[in-house]
């Protein structure tokens, strides 16, 4: 049997490599709130994922801290009070031409209460990150 | 000069395959592929000044959808009201008018009545000419303190395919194509004749606990 020439699997293997490196972003926080996101049929996609601020509201993944709602931010428990500085914090760290194309994505757990999001919704209004999109996966409800 | 051909010893590649496909599997491993995907909306200002905070709108441009504590959702507008208890009746279970039908034709009002927005003429440039909108009508989505964030996400949705599908009329009717597959200007043209108008009030307590 003739020896099958794989002389061509590194060129093969970099090319799936280089498409994987590309298309990568590395996860930069671990989850600490338990989110079950709402589905939706009309979701758009978030286009760029530099411009996007992450708001995650849920019951603590560890149980020990009860399961009452609670708001992360980057990788640590926040108030809603906190959330202006975060916004400053985070509007800050962009170019400036971006700043204006700030996105802030909700994602908050099916079963939260609209009082939290509502609060969440005022403190970002008072820290003029007015545009938002509330997470939701693609699908029918139910 | 005497010329020894030396002779350049072939580098062993055959560990280059292993060490690419090491590469591989960390960035198979670290990368998720999952864009975010959501409803965007878009907040108002902050309010300036204390008497500064409602706006007034006339009675007949107004939709109110307010979702209550008890996650049921009632439609008004100046013609009717309708009560919808559960996310199947909202899309037309029961025998109910679909919400979203509602919104539609409180956004067309195509028979011109009193009870709808009222409709002034705008040009929108070629093909779609000058035609009655209704540029001043307002949905305003409530919601009280108890309400789910499902419910709420489902109602809002429902909103915004009422608009999506307008929209998808009116690239039929004026482009005579989907709305996917029109030029960005021509998207734009048609994202005038139908603006998304969907007002998140500023929170009120209602009855409830």
């Amino acid at each position: 049997m003739p020896a099958l020439n794989s002389s061509s699997m590194p060129d093969i293997v970099f090319a799936i490599l280089f498409f994987f490196m590309v298309t990568t972003t590395m996860r930069s926080e671990t989850l600490m709130v338990r989110i079950k996101l709402p589905t939706a049929s009309e979701v758009q996609k978030l286009e760029k994922k530099s411009l996007v601020t992450y708001i995650n509201i849920g019951p603590p993944m560890d149980e020990r801290l009860g399961t009452g709602t609670r708001m992360q931010l980057n990788d640590r428990f926040a108030e809603v009070s906190e959330i202006q500085d975060y916004i400053a914090q985070e509007k800050a760290s962009m170019n400036e031409a971006d700043q204006p194309l700030m996105t802030v994505s909700i994602k908050a757990d099916e079963e939260t209460r609209m009082q939290y999001i509502t609060d969440v919704k005022q403190a970002l209004r008072q820290a003029y990150a007015l545009k938002i999109s509330y997470s939701a996966r693609q699908g029918q409800n139910q | 000069m005497a010329k020894t051909s030396r002779k350049v010893p072939a580098l062993n590649a055959s560990s280059m395959a292993d060490i690419s496909f090491l590469l591989l599997t960390f960035f198979l491993l670290v990368s998720n592929m999952d864009v975010d995907s959501g409803l965007a909306r878009r907040l108002p200002p902050p309010p300036q000044s204390e008497e500064q905070t409602s706006q007034e709108v006339q009675r007949r441009n107004l939709l109110v959808v307010l979702v209550n504590s008890r996650n049921e959702t009632m439609v008004q507008n100046q013609m009717s009201s309708e009560w919808y208890a559960t996310v199947e009746e909202l899309r037309g279970a029961g025998g109910k008018v679909p919400l979203k039908d509602k919104v539609k034709e409180f956004v067309l009002n195509t028979s011109n009545s009193e009870q709808l927005p009222e409709l002034t003429e705008k040009d929108f440039g070629p093909p779609i000419g000058i035609v009655p909108v209704t540029d001043q009508h307002v949905i305003s989505i409530q919601n009280d303190a108890t309400t789910s964030y499902k419910m709420y996400i489902a109602v809002q949705n429902e909103v915004v395919r009422a608009y999506n599908e307008l929209r998808e009329e009116g690239a039929r009717k004026y482009f005579n194509t989907s709305y996917d597959e029109l030029t960005e200007d021509q998207k734009n043209q048609i994202n005038d004749l139908y603006p998304q108008r969907i007002s998140e009030a500023e929170p009120k307590n209602y009855g409830g606990q």
